[in-house]
């Protein structure tokens, strides 16, 4: 690295000399340079005033970056700054596009910055540049051990690399912790709180380099996610449901030599200040439904607070995650549809931020895949950034086509990517109908299977003995099923006629009681003449040997009973006609009454016999 | 709750009150009963579901303890892979350097069964993960399991002791142990086989039918490819047969019952790659081909004596006959056995059968503890009053004496008598147990009822033909025995009493102690919140994540397969014991100095080992406690190693006056490592806070392990403690 560097610094000299006059018709006035070293991610922010000083007018800015750096380079935003000091204004950012300008040196990358309006001879323009690199901070020593705290080296150049002339320039590199092993001590270098100024340096011709390295303690998490796959369903039941699944390493310095969990626990600060513990994803308000897991089960260490404008979720890993170590996880949560989902011009969109909810997270590989609903058209997707764009389907619960899927994916992503994107798509709100209205088909119709199977006949021989057997026991048990019916409608006319006669008593009409008795009389003759055919048929079945002497024995039982009730009944209607008193009557009828109990009994004792078989 | 409200169905459906009920909707009797019968089997079926589901509700949904994890991991490898690659698939994540054909040696029902679930699912378009498949597999065949439960209750007395059967197996804990949720075990569908096969082949047996004797045989080719407790059937049904036969119970039914199950359902059998020839090379299986030939000559006497009208010829010829063929039999078997065509019994059978025998002479089987002869308390803790129901069943058996009754007596007598051998056998004694007190508390509840309801019906006629036939009534009445209408209400009362503690009783034991993963530990924490120990999972995620991946991983068998399924790392030892040696070496290592071990340790080409070690939250399973087995198992194959060298005073001591012996092992050294110093820091061994220790290298400079897991990196003990002298 060293040797580059120097070699770097060669070229640049060079560069000086061939280069210098092409370019010089822009000069930058004045640059504040502001490097952040406060975490893993290094946000630089310069801002210069950029004059043109020659004949042609002027429409792109070039900012040049060393090679090694910008493959480095997660993000640039330049915007017009307005004003002064506390007062400034930034506008909209600017256009920056990749270009490659001839006859420039070999082992850069360059930036053009496309102005709003052309910048005249003696105009000038005053920019804000903001760049963030990831992996630029390297560990030194690479290995510690569990007690030792985490140091950093950085380098850059004390003077802003540009083709252009830079009249005055600052640099300001800002520190996690005011704590600091080295740092290059160039001239108007000064060493304050946490922060170390270069500067001011005035009339730096282009290209100019001189190196500067910074040794400083940084204990800050050095999160990196390998891979993270955010999959945004949308239903339009109500939902809209995140999945998360991390693949994270700690890119800090790694732990050599062994890990005690007790010292770690007992100690985390002095035993471990190197390695991260939790990591708090902060996800939109009214988030429900929260779940963090991994491949082998759920984790139980989590916790979640929420107010209205935010739900922060806090979640540990399952241990410790120290310098090279890593861990993969998988968080999920449903986010209310009308917070993310909005119409317009006929069109549904979704609007939901692009990456990681969790603080200063690195992801090398960032995927986003939103999948839509079932029957969703004319996609097209608005992100504030160049991603890849690629389609997929997932089948899911109840489909028959598949979900079509968006799957956007970029690299190096920061937290400076966390902007909202949106994807438009044209759905039908009756598609919202037909997966219900499946799932209540496939049970109508398993239904009217059952019945269709209860109803049908699969016997495939027909003249078959057990086939036979089967039929003709359904007929007798048909015919028994009618037969009981009979008989519980004799009982019931013998009801009638006991009825009658208790009518009597309290009432002394004798012509209803006979008319009650012819009734009864008509009746019972109807029945018995249903009866016949019944029981010839049950006769002439074999099937019905076994009950047959049951039904046999209960007609005759019923017989004996209307006979016995008839009795009873001429003999107290009788008795009423010739006015005998009640305990007259009552000696009279003593004998048949006693009969009828026990035939009763027994008729109901047959009935229940019956019933069983 | 939802248990009790089943049982009181299930009186009411005897009770008057209902039926009055159902009298004023227009259904006729038959349709009123098959209702009924349909919602209670439909909640029974529900219920056995859901009380299977206190650990997922409790803890997550996860697969629990040990072999579960290789099934799942089996299972996650077929749905990937496919089958022919599952059956075909040589694992080199275990038993290294050896490795495992795991398509060969193992029972595949199990898996292939969550595997077609899946399938069917994912057709069906539910989105499930394949984790949900396996978790819930078990208590959805324990659901099965009580529909068949009711229909071979029908088939053996009838509907309402079916019914009974199915909820008393619905909640029976002895069944509940092997089938909660997570428990995805072979045990889960096995034993919804085993009461299937036996059910279809009482129903074969009783009707002489073919279709159901096929049914059978497929049922038992199910269970063969699901669970190594099918020798329980090929043995038992032999058994049955020859009492049928002795008791001159043979008829056409059985002839043609046994044959087609035996003959069908062996060659069904032979396509299973474990299982393979067994069936006619192997002493556990020779009962059953006994037996069929025994049929065979049975069905020749039964012609002959149909021929020979001579009762005088006949006996003579059956004299003969009988002799040359228990002859010719005995013959066969002592020139198969001679040969070697014919193996001898296993160790394992042999300790079925004497409960001795393990502890002598095989001490890996003896090592665990679900192998161990059981107490009464415990069968007190998995049946509950079953226990006392199940004499007063046989009682009923005996009273009503046939071909189905016959074959449930034997079931439930062999099968008591293996529980009582091996506490995981009360397993399989608890379909019959179940279906046994069914019979007794069905038909006590049924003749208890019939005397009530014969009152209440005389008393209701009575008092509905009014003032004049009061006297008249009387003579019928006085027939009975004084009180006997009270005494049986009493009866009821008691019968629903019990049969409600017995719902409470399985409810809480299930909620207690069969619901944990034992893989997450939780304890209350002093607050009365829950603490969660999840060590296992975190060490195991750690190998997983960050470990190279041909890192092989030694660790006491018990964990091997948790390590391949969760860990993702390949071992030298796991739960499938096949290798004794193997393991004796293991055993040996972890006995021997540190010296010594670190040879043996390097010759198996070892990177990482575990060791669980619980001495600062005094959890008991650990490996100190476990250590004396990996002497004993060690000690039996190495006679170097000796038991007595770690014993003081034939003691088992782990403090200071331990053995020298123990104290310089390799096991005490890593599970005591600086445990002194975390004491004397502490003043006590710290509570709940500190959960383990993730060791990663031992330096005599630093901190390291002695927390309950240690996963100790060999690379580090080469370079930095143990330097040869």
């Amino acid at each position: 690295m060293r040797e580059i560097r120097f070699n770097l610094l060669l070229l640049f000299i060079a560069f000086n000399v061939l280069f210098s006059p092409a370019l010089s018709d822009l000069v930058i006035h004045k640059l504040d340079r502001r490097i952040d070293l406060s975490s893993q991610i290094v946000r630089t922010t310069t801002s210069l005033k950029v004059e043109n000083n020659g004949i042609d007018t002027v429409s792109d800015i070039l900012l040049p970056f060393p090679d090694h750096r910008a493959k480095n380079l997660a993000y640039l935003m330049a915007t017009i700054s307005e004003g002064k000091g506390k007062t400034k204004v930034s506008s909209g950012s600017l256009p920056v596009r990749l270009v490659n300008p001839e006859g420039m040196p070999p082992a850069l990358s360059w930036y053009a910055i496309s102005l709003p309006k052309e910048l005249g001879t003696g105009e000038s323009i005053s920019l804000d540049v903001k760049a963030v690199f990831t992996h630029v901070l390297r560990p030194f020593p690479e290995k510690i051990t569990q007690a030792d705290i985490q140091l950093l080296a950085f380098q850059d150049g004390a003077y802003y690399l540009s083709p252009y002339i830079v009249k005055v320039q600052t640099l300001t590199v800002k520190l996690p912790e005011p704590k600091v092993e080295s740092y290059t001590k160039l001239e108007n270098t000064k060493f304050s709180g946490s922060e170390i100024k270069y500067g001011p340096y005035e009339k730096v011709p282009s290209f100019s380099y001189s190196p500067i390295v910074v040794h400083f303690v940084n204990n800050k998490p050095f999160t990196v996610a390998q891979e993270l796959v955010r999959e945004i369903e949308i239903s339009h039941w109500g939902n809209v449901q995140v999945t998360e699944n991390y693949n994270i390493y700690h890119a800090g310095a790694q732990i050599t030599g062994e890990f005690s969990r007790l010292d770690y626990q007992a100690r985390p600060h002095v035993r471990g200040s190197s390695a991260f513990k939790n990591l708090v994803a902060k996800l939109p308000p009214r988030a429900h439904s929260i779940y963090y897991r991994d491949e082998i089960g759920n984790i139980s260490t989590s916790n979640i607070w929420g107010d209205s404008a935010k739900t922060l979720l806090e979640i540990e890993p399952r241990y410790p995650i120290f310098g090279g170590w890593r861990t993969s996880f998988t968080i999920g949560y449903g986010l209310p549809l009308q917070d993310f989902l909005f119409q317009s011009q006929g069109k549904r969109f979704l609007n939901i931020s692009f990456g990681c909810p969790m603080d200063e997270v690195v992801i090398e590989n960032l995927i986003v895949k939103v999948v839509l609903p079932e029957g969703s058209k004319d996609i097209s997707v608005s992100v504030p950034f160049p991603v890849n764009q690629s389609k997929e389907t997932k089948i899911s619960h109840l489909d028959m086509v598949g979900r079509p899927v968006i799957v956007l994916e970029k690299t190096n992503a920061v937290p400076e990517h966390n902007q909202y994107f949106q994807v438009y798509y044209k759905f039908n709100s009756l598609s919202l109908l037909s997966e219900p209205l499946m799932l209540i088909f496939g049970f109508f119709f398993f239904f009217v299977a059952c019945i269709v199977y209860m109803h049908a006949d699969l016997t495939i021989s027909k003249s078959s003995a057990s086939y036979m057997a089967k039929l003709q026991w359904d007929e007798v048990q048909t015919a028994i099923q009618q037969f009981q019916n009979i008989m519980n409608r004799c009982m019931a006319v013998h009801d009638k006629i006991e009825a009658s006669l208790r009518d009597l008593s309290r009432t002394g009409d004798v012509q209803a009681c006979k008319a009650a008795r012819k009734a009864a009389d008509s009746l019972l003759k109807d029945l018995s003449k249903e009866l016949k055919p019944l029981l010839s048929f049950l006769q002439s079945s074999p099937q019905a040997v076994q009950i047959l002497s049951k039904v046999e024995e209960l007609v005759a039982k019923e017989k004996e009973l209307q006979e016995k009730l008839m009795l009873k009944h001429s003999t107290v209607v009788d008795c009423y006609e010739k006015k005998f008193g009640g305990r007259e009557t009552e000696n009279r009828v003593a004998s048949v009454q006693q009969k009828i109990a026990l035939l009763r009994q027994e008729v109901d004792d047959l009935f229940e016999i019956i019933d069983e078989i | 709750m939802v248990a009790k409200t089943e049982k009181s169905a299930v009186d009411l459906l005897k009770s008057p009150g209902m039926t009055s009920l159902f009298k004023s909707l227009k259904l006729k009797t038959k349709q009123q009963e098959l209702l009924i019968r349909v919602t209670i089997l439909f909640l029974v079926y529900v219920l056995a579901f859901i009380t299977r589901l206190f650990s997922v509700l409790r803890y997550e949904s996860m697969i629990h303890e040990f072999d579960p994890y290789f099934n799942y991991r089996v299972t996650q490898f077929l749905t990937q892979k496919g089958f022919y690659e599952f059956w075909n698939w040589f694992d080199s994540e275990s038993w290294y350097p050896l490795g495992r054909i795991v398509g060969g040696t193992l029972f595949p029902g199990l898996m292939v069964t969550a595997y077609l679930i899946y399938r069917t699912l994912q057709f069906l378009r539910f989105a499930i993960h394949i984790r949900e498949v396996c978790v819930l597999t078990a208590p959805f065949f324990a659901s099965n399991t009580t529909l068949v439960a009711y229909f071979f209750g029908k088939e053996l007395w009838d509907s309402g002791a079916g019914l009974v059967a199915a909820v008393l197996i619905a909640i029976c804990p002895g069944y509940i142990s092997r089938s909660v949720a997570g428990s995805y075990d072979n045990e889960g569908v096995a034993i919804f086989a085993l009461l299937l096969t036996f059910y279809l082949f009482v129903k074969a047996v009783n009707t002489g039918s073919l279709a159901f004797a096929l049914a059978s045989a497929f049922g038992y080719f199910y269970m063969v490819s699901a669970w190594g407790g099918y020798v329980f059937i090929i043995n038992l049904i032999p058994l049955y047969v020859m009492v049928l036969l002795i008791t001159g119970r043979y008829s056409m039914r059985l002839y043609v019952a046994y044959n087609c199950t035996y003959i069908l359902g062996m060659l069904l059998a032979m396509q299973i790659r474990f299982v393979g020839f067994q069936h006619v090379q192997s002493g556990e299986h020779m009962a059953a081909m006994g037996v069929f030939f025994l049929m065979q000559v049975f069905y020749f006497l039964d012609w002959v004596k149909h021929l020979l009208n001579d009762p005088k010829l006949f006996h003579t010829f059956l004299r003969i006959t009988v002799t040359c063929a228990v002859g010719l039999g005995a013959i066969a078997l002592g020139v198969g056995t001679a040969s070697g065509y014919i193996s001898p019994w296993t160790g394992r059978f042999y300790s079925l059968l004497d409960p001795t025998y393990a502890k002598d002479h095989i001490p890996i089987i003896a090592s665990v503890s679900e192998h161990q002869p059981t107490a009464w308390s415990s069968f007190m803790f998995d049946f509950h009053i079953l226990l006392f129901l199940f004499p007063a069943g046989l009682y009923f058996c005996f009273k009503r004496l046939s071909d189905a009754t016959i074959f449930i007596v034997m079931y439930g007598l062999t099968s008591m008598y293996f529980a009582g051998v091996m506490v995981r056998l009360i397993l399989v004694a608890t379909p019959a147990v179940c279906l046994i007190s069914a019979i007794a508390v069905s038909a006590t509840i049924k003749n208890l009822t019939q005397l009530v309801r014969a009152k209440s019906k005389a008393s209701h006629s009575a008092s509905g033909k009014g003032t004049i036939s009061k006297a008249s009534s009387k003579g019928s009445l006085d027939q009975s025995l004084p009180f006997q209408r009270n005494g049986a209400i009493a009866l009821l009362l008691g019968a629903f009493f019990l049969l409600s503690r017995y719902a409470i009783h399985c409810t809480w034991v299930t909620s207690e102690a069969y619901s944990s993963p034992s893989i997450v530990l939780a304890a209350r924490g002093a607050h009365g919140n829950r603490v969660i120990f999840d060590d296992y999972r975190e060490a195991y995620f750690w190998l997983r994540q960050n470990t190279p991946p041909d890192a092989k991983v030694m660790s006491w068998w018990d964990y091997g397969y948790q390590i391949t399924a969760m860990g993702n790392r390949t071992v030298i030892v796991d739960n499938n014991t096949w290798n004794n040696t193997h393991i004796a070496t293991v055993g040996r290592a972890m006995s021997s100095y540190e010296d010594e071990a670190y040879d043996i340790m390097r010759s198996l080409d070892v990177d990482y080992v575990l060791v669980v070690f619980g001495g600062v939250t005094g959890y008991s399973s650990d490996d100190i406690n476990k250590f004396l087995w990996m002497v004993r198992i060690g000690g039996g194959v190495f006679p170097v190693i000796k038991e007595p060298d770690y014993l003081v005073n034939g003691e088992y001591r782990v403090d200071k006056g331990a053995a020298p012996k123990m104290l310089n092992c390799l096991m005490y050294k890593l599970s005591y490592y600086r445990f002194g110093e975390v004491t004397t820091e502490y003043g006590k061994p710290p509570g709940s806070q500190i959960l383990y220790l993730l060791g990663m290298g031992l330096s005599p400079a630093s901190t390291s392990a002695y927390i309950s897991m240690v996963v100790v990196k060999l690379i580090f003990i080469k370079n930095q403690i143990w330097t040869k002298s």
